[in-house]
């Protein structure tokens, strides 16, 4: 599913809002929550998962192409951990196919 | 302090003039059929965000860490995200606490 494809999704089920309002409260939603990761805030939605910051310390780095060593300095990445609800939901399905 | 779902429908609300139960329900849907995408098998792709992707993991050795006893973690699905590339830009200029 893209992230078009979850707007219509939407769009099929809150058919008094227009269809353009869909698209900006997803967009929104994203850049809100990209923007807390960006200023070091965590995301907690219960039930789905939360996200949050791995801190990636400074280390060598070797150019692929040259074979020269590179000084990379430290990072942060974005973690996600799924929350109890998502991992049952995932599991579940797929343990019920397995039954099958 | 962490980003909520209250604070998403506070800003619908702000930002976009939906009303307060528009703005709830649009938080809650937006998580919900991404939730039911990912229980149906399929990977979900939000484009400047990130990927939910989903992995089969066999069986494998297990213990119980409080009694010691071996028991098998049983083969499972399970949802990993990739961020990225804006993303991951975004996230790794942010020079806070090395933690």
């Amino acid at each position: 599913m893209t992230k078009s494809e979850l707007i219509e999704v939407i769009a099929r089920e809150q058919g008094h809002l227009a269809y353009r309002d869909i698209e900006l409260a997803v967009k929104c939603m994203l850049e809100q929550m990209s923007q807390a990761l960006a200023t070091g805030e965590r995301i907690e939605i219960r039930g789905f998962g939360s996200f949050s910051l791995h801190y990636r310390p400074p280390r060598q780095g070797r150019n692929p192409k040259t074979g020269e060593s590179v000084a990379l300095s430290g990072k942060h990445v974005p973690h996600f951990k799924p929350g109890k609800e998502l991992r049952e939901r995932v599991n579940g399905a797929f343990e019920e196919r397995l039954l099958k | 302090m962490a980003l909520t779902k209250a604070e998403m429908a506070e800003r619908l609300f702000d930002e976009l003039g939906l009303n307060k139960r528009e703005a709830k329900e649009m938080v809650e849907m937006f998580f919900e059929k991404i939730r039911a995408a990912l229980e149906e098998g399929s990977q979900v792709k939000l484009s400047g965000f990130g990927n939910f992707d989903l992995r089969e993991k066999k069986e494998r050795p297990g213990r119980n860490p409080k009694t010691g006893e071996e028991i098998p973690i049983t083969a499972r699905r399970v949802v990993t995200f990739r961020p990225g590339q804006k993303l991951k830009a975004r996230v790794e200029a942010y020079a806070g606490s090395e933690q």
